[in-house]
């Protein structure tokens, strides 16, 4: 998928005008020095587009959605609804597939809830009950967002929870080099199996689809962590051949507070609520409830409507850009990245050296220095990177790693900020006094 | 940089009273969960209440040259003092690492401890300095010393 592009895709001019939507990559930090943002995994910065459009909603628009039937009240829930819209045209699933969420975690959380203790009874669908000798299968390189929820069913339910390990080289072990390979982890016990489409760490990018068929060979759902796709591919769910997926908007260029779960019809349909309260019922007694359909079953409570609405302008932003085009940008500025880092043998990058397979975030550790040392000293250049274990503790204990620098791209990164990284990086041996 | 004192440095490279040693009291373990710094730390004291002597403090770090060193610089200071004083060097680190750069701190109390003023200026870092200390007072607590009593002693 990663032809070694030598040259960006947005040339000089193109780029100019991607950051002139950016107005924060314009100030200064650390005593005037020119933000090198390199952080974008993390949180992207956000587009002006889904700027004005939260605040045109919500100047002109607000009011609660789904909720009255007054003229802002219906104005507010048709902007709600084709925001929903958007997302699903995004990702290539059907509007009412696609759930809103606080951010991933709350997907990822939504999916967890849904399944349920298989001896709690009633009439529950097969598909969503776990119990003692059922498996849940998870990866070694997996964000905490999608682990502890895993771990969490697999205590509630007496299931037993298992994990594909990584390799040295930071890919899933899937041919069971350091321990039992995929075939032997996925069988007919495997309910679920969740794994991230994109490693934040080691930026490697996952064969989606056949882990998705072998799950399914099995009999077992799947569920694709999208966080660091979705802002940096083109995500087709139905190619992809997943049951979930779950995704953050401030990530891809628009607000905080506003993630998305896509689901399969079928499965949300057959999934219990997770959050209930007002707007999720179909009718209320005072003995009990049934509930709305989805996805406004997974919807309790009043939305974060702006938020959606700012995230689907951000989206349209993208897609003009053109999936394509941002992929093979940030590709080419990965492989300067790491071609930077290749000749400094002070660096040891933590994931893959080369761009096959590979997402923008990089992460590394410098030789007798550590991750919070490195950090600072390109904090203190106006480069701005994450260092810690990047809410993926595991996967730095398997690396050997108490902690990493990462930076990780967007589409508004210059090569010049590459090259600002790189010359940043150069100082750490001499502050620390370490062998360059 | 300023942050980086000649003497957080060389702290860091050769941290003072490094390593786990007998005897002990009590021993602690303490993470810093946003960046899995972490400390085994062990206290051996002599006495009780505010009078007791900190007659060891041994430690196993894992993490920056600011936590590494901060360790350090707490066992070069506090080793054979009182828990009193050594309660009263750590609320003058406490409270000059907390000032935002407005507490220089005081030579005469905190020692070495002086070359992490700048640390106060990084929000993010302070919980790196004050890893050691905590764990420190912890341990304490675990070997039953009621340092509370002992923070308003002179
Ligand atoms: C791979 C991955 N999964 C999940 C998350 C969680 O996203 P959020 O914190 O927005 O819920 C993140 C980001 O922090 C991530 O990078």
């Amino acid at each position: 998928m990663s032809n070694a592009t030598t040259a960006t895709v947005f040339d000089d001019g193109e780029l100019a005008r991607i950051r002139a939507g950016f107005p924060i990559l314009t100030r200064t930090v650390r005593d005037g020095r020119p933000l090198v943002y390199l952080d974008s995994g993390a949180t992207s910065q956000r587009h002006t587009r889904a700027l004005d459009a939260e605040r045109a909603f919500s100047e002109q628009v607000n009011a609660a959605v789904h909720r009255g039937a007054h003229q802002l009240s219906e104005e507010a829930t048709d902007r709600y609804e084709q925001a929903r819209a958007t997302i699903a045209g995004f990702v290539g699933g059907a509007t009412d597939e696609v759930v809103f969420t606080k951010n991933a975690t709350e997907s990822l959380n939504l999916v967890a809830y849904g399944f349920s203790n298989s001896v709690a009874g009633q009439d529950k669908d097969p598909r969503l009950s776990l119990g003692p000798g059922d498996e849940i299968l998870i990866t070694e390189m997996e964000h905490h967002a999608n682990l502890v929820p895993w771990q969490e069913l697999a205590r509630r339910t007496g299931a037993t929870l298992r994990w594909v390990g990584v390799t040295d080289e930071g890919r899933l072990d899937l041919d069971g080099v350091h321990g039992p390979a995929l075939g032997e982890l996925l069988t007919d016990r495997t309910k679920v199996f969740a794994f991230t489409h994109v490693s934040n760490v080691l930026g490697t990018v996952n064969p989606v689809r056949r882990l998705a068929d072998a799950a399914r060979s099995v009999g077992a759902l799947s569920v694709l962590d999208a966080c660091q796709s979705a802002p940096h591919l083109a995500l087709d769910v139905a190619d992809l051949g997943v049951d979930f997926a779950a995704f953050s908007g401030h990530k891809m260029y628009g607000p905080t507070g506003i993630g998305v779960l896509w689901g399969r019809q079928d499965l949300l349909a057959a999934m219990p609520p997770f959050i209930t309260g007002g707007s999720m019922i179909e009718t209320v007694r005072m003995e009990g409830t049934t509930y709305a359909a989805p996805p406004q079953r997974f919807e309790a409570g009043s939305p974060n409507a702006a938020q959606a609405i700012g995230l689907a302008a951000a989206i349209e932003w993208l897609q003009e850009l053109g999936m394509d085009r941002v992929h093979a940008h940030e590709q080419a500025l990965t492989e300067r990245l790491l071609a930077g880092l290749a000749e400094r043998p002070w660096v040891r990058v933590v994931g893959p050296v080369d761009g096959v397979d590979r997402g923008s975030a990089v992460a590394f550790v410098v030789d007798g220095v550590h991750a919070h040392d490195v950090g600072q000293v390109l904090d203190d250049q106006g480069v701005e990177a994450r260092v810690g274990h990047h809410c993926a503790w595991p996967l730095h204990r398997r690396m050997r790693a108490t902690a990493t620098t990462r930076a990780s791209l967007a589409a508004y990164t210059t090569p010049a900020e590459v090259d600002a990284l790189l010359v940043a990086l150069d100082r750490v041996p001499d502050v620390f006094g370490v062998a360059s | 940089m300023d942050l980086y004192q000649e003497l957080i440095l060389e702290h860091s490279k050769r941290p003072q009273h490094a390593g786990l040693r007998e005897p002990f009291e009590a021993e602690v373990h303490h993470v810093n969960p946003t960046c899995g710094d972490e400390v085994t730390l062990r206290v051996h004291v002599e006495g009780e209440g505010a009078d007791a002597v900190v007659r060891d403090i041994s430690y196993d770090a894992l993490g920056c040259s600011i936590s590494t060193a901060s360790a350090s610089v707490l066992a070069e200071e506090v080793i054979g003092r009182t828990v009193a004083e050594a309660m009263v060097t750590h609320e003058a680190m406490r409270a000059m690492l907390t000032s935002k750069g407005e507490d220089p701190g005081d030579e005469d109390v905190i020692g070495d401890g002086v070359a992490f003023a700048g640390v106060a200026k990084y929000p993010a870092r302070v919980k790196c300095a004050l890893l050691g200390w905590m764990a420190f007072t912890d341990a304490l607590h675990q070997a039953g010393i009621d340092t509370n009593s002992t923070t308003t002693a002179p």
